[in-house]
């Protein structure tokens, strides 16, 4: 069948396999020329296809067992974080990482080893896993931690499925009083002080902002910070309080068709950019936001992507040091609105340190952009990765849908004993995406 | 279904042969909606342990859904009997006689709902799997006069006649997609139909249709085509 990534590009031609059970997925691996698994297909380009076998997880969706003295989940890598929610949320239970949409798989989140608008104090989704199941090449299974086969366990998060099928695995959730966030909007005219607000909010749980991408000048990076704290019960209303975990049901958008290509021309989006901005601006201050609405707003338009039409979008997302991040983000906005390619989600993060062998975050700051792919995006993205790599800064393969392997190398000196490890450890005949294979890992 | 009942609220009852792989589905359940569940042996081809099984049930269910069925090859069953008798006995016979023992517990008890997966494959003959088909046609029958039965005892009975279901017995056959529910569509019309007190459900009602006209197909016609 016809695969492809949440960017809708590029379209490949793919076997599917949905396998009941491991026996099903041991068949599978040993069977076929190499194999890659695959969650929800949130990841943006060709990371979870493979035109010989593409494993699709998401039958193997148990929940194993729960320790509420620990908040320990251990469940099967085709789980998803909606139905983790939904269980866990109504005890006072939430994830301690999550990335901005909940239809993603546990398997799917350890493999690009998530971050949310909580890295910087978080860490990323590594932090809350205590240990994963992996299938090899030879279908059999692996327990990997900290404590052993420690390096499966730090290439696995971060490792794009490219180190073996994800099983089951144990992580863990944090406590929540409430299912509310006190949220406090910045509007900040300008990159500056955008990033003086967000090195500020350094004690907040969550913080992001949002960019227009279309201001130039003095409006280059103008943008609304937003802050986040978990409620507790006495900040509720009375109201709302005897039911703390009771959010309005919010009716779900779709959009049913592809919108046209011109729809989201300049006028329109900068249309829409202002107004957002302008109405962000009125609701500056904290206000309560429902759990659903401040970590999942995407989610509330199914089917969105389907607003950059029919040939579809490309994401970029990169992550540049502290010390260049200044410069660095000043030189893609710029060049974004010069190009007048505006993104629609322009979206800034402040990172943490991070440890781990392949996974992407680093400590600084995180730019994430989109496009539609007309003939120009390409040569428009070539400038931008050309911009990340001269401020040391790296990519996000869970984003990536286009990206050369020489752009890779040039971009991450990791990539050479990530390569290595993979053919030391038999991986790389076994699990092959078309990402891994583009970008020759 | 069982996922349906319990995000509902329902404590579960799971009734199978080699309960004991049934484990982690248990676990599942139980973390997913925080309700009670019970793992039970149970097999439909046994007919004379069903009184055992009934009465070790920790308690008499509110609601009993009888899934079991076994489509089985229509070629093999025309030419071994065994397997003919075992197509009929698992999709006619087991789950009639333990429908029958539940039925008269719930009855003593003035209350209860019982579920029967049939299949639209009983509702005409046809030369592609009629030995599969005239169980479900005995199945159907036998609950419809189970329902006539019951109706003035607080007792109620839900035929469910699927049209194609993507299931494990299906998965190798090319089926319209149009016309083929999900297990989870399944589940959830069931549900719905024991809320409201539904007698006979097609899960798509494009089915209903579909059985109407090849029920009103004359014989003579109906004989010579292949459907
Ligand atoms: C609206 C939106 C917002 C997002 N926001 C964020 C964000 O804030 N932060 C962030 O980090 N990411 C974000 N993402 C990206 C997303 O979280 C990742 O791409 C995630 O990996 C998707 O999970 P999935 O289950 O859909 O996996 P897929 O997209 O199906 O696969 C992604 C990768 O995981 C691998 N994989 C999946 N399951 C397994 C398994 N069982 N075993 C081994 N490998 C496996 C695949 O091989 C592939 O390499 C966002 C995506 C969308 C669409
Ligand atoms: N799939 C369709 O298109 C379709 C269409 C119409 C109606 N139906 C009906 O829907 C029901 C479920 O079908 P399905 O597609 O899910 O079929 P399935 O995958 O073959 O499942 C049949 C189930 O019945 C159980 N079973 C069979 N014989 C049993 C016995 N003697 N004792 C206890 N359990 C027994 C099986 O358990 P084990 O694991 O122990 O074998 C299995 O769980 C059946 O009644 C079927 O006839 C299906």
């Amino acid at each position: 069948m016809k695969l492809a990534g949440w960017g809708r590009f590029p379209v490949m031609d793919a076997q599917v396999y949905v396998p009941r059970d491991l026996a099903g997925i041991q068949q599978l691996v040993a069977s076929k020329p190499s194999v890659i698994a695959r969650g929800c297909g949130r990841a943006y380009g060709d990371s979870a296809i493979n035109s010989s076998a593409t494993i699709d997880m998401r039958r193997l969706n148990r929940m194993l067992a729960f320790d509420p003295k620990t908040g320990q989940l251990i469940a099967e890598a085709g789980v998803v974080l909606s139905d983790i929610i939904a269980a866990f949320l109504p005890r006072g239970w939430f994830p301690t990482v999550t990335p901005g949409t909940k239809f993603v798989t546990l398997g799917g989140m350890i493999a690009a080893d998530v971050h949310g608008k909580n890295h910087r104090k978080h860490g990323s989704f590594r932090r809350c896993v205590d240990w994963i199941d992996v299938m090899g090449a030879d279908g059999t299974i692996q327990r990997c931690s900290r404590e052993g086969h420690v390096e499966l366990f730090e290439h696995t998060l971060g490792g794009m499925g490219l180190t073996g099928i994800i099983i089951r695995a144990a992580v863990r959730l944090r406590t929540i009083e409430t299912g509310w966030i006190r949220q406090t909007t910045i509007p900040a005219p300008n990159l500056e002080s955008a990033m003086t607000a967000l090195e500020r909010a350094h004690g907040s749980t969550y913080s992001v902002a949002w960019i227009d991408c279309l201001g130039a000048g003095i409006n280059l990076g103008r943008s609304l910070v937003f802050l986040g704290e978990h409620a507790n019960s006495p900040d509720l209303p009375a109201h709302r309080s005897l039911h703390p975990f009771t959010t309005p049901d919010k009716r779900k958008l779709s959009l049913p068709f592809n919108f046209p290509c011109f729809a989201l021309n300049r006028f329109s989006l900068r249309a829409f950019n202002t107004l957002y901005y302008w109405a962000g601006a009125w609701n500056r201050g904290e206000k309560l936001v429902d759990w659903d609405s401040f970590f999942y707003p995407l989610d509330a338009i199914a089917a969105w992507h389907r607003l950059y039409g029919r040939k579809g979008f490309a994401q970029f997302q990169c992550a540049l040091p502290l010390n260049r991040s200044e410069e660095g983000l000043r030189a893609l906005l710029q060049t974004v609105s010069k190009a007048r390619a505006g993104s629609f989600l322009a979206v800034l993060k402040r990172f943490g340190p991070q440890e781990s062998r392949f996974s992407f975050p680093m400590e600084g700051y995180s730019l994430a952009l989109d496009f539609p792919i007309t003939t120009k995006t390409s040569g428009l993205l070539a400038n931008l990765e050309q911009i990340t790599i001269d401020h040391g800064g790296r990519f996000y393969l869970a984003k990536d849908s286009r990206m050369s392997a020489e752009t890779l190398r040039a971009s991450d000196g990791r990539v050479e004993s990530f390569v290595r490890m993979r053919a030391d450890s038999g991986w790389k005949n076994s699990f092959q995406s078309a990402q891994a294979e583009r970008l020759v890992l | 279904m069982a996922h349906k009942f319990a995000a509902h609220g329902h404590p579960i009852q799971l009734a199978a042969r080699q309960s004991k792989k049934l484990d982690a589905e248990k676990a599942n359940l139980q973390i997913r909606y925080g309700v009670p569940v019970t793992l039970h042996e149970f097999d439909a081809l046994l007919p004379e342990t069903h009184a055992e099984f009934l009465a070790m049930l920790p308690e008499l269910p509110a609601i009993a859904v009888s899934i079991v069925g076994m489509m089985g090859s229509q070629e093999g069953s025309e030419r071994d009997y065994l397997l003919a008798s075992c197509i009929m006995r698992s999709n006619f016979e087991g789950p009639a006689n333990i429908l029958s023992l539940l039925a008269n517990r719930f009855e003593e008890r003035g209350s209860g709902t019982l579920v029967g997966l049939s299949s639209v494959a009983g509702e005409r003959g046809r030369a592609t799997n009629y030995v599969y088909g005239s169980a479900k046609a005995g199945f159907t029958a036998f609950l419809s006069g189970l329902r006539n039965r019951l109706a003035k005892r607080g007792v109620h009975v839900v035929t469910v006649l699927p049209g194609y279901v993507a299931t494990e017995a299906t998965e190798s056959i090319h089926l319209p997609a149009r016309l083929t529910a999900q297990p989870s569509e399944v589940a959830e019309r069931i549900v719905v139909a024991v809320e409201r007190k539904k007698n006979v459900i097609y899960v798509r009602p494009v089915w209903r249709l579909i059985m109407l006209i090849i029920r009103l197909i004359p014989e003579a016609v109906f004989k010579r085509i292949r459907i």
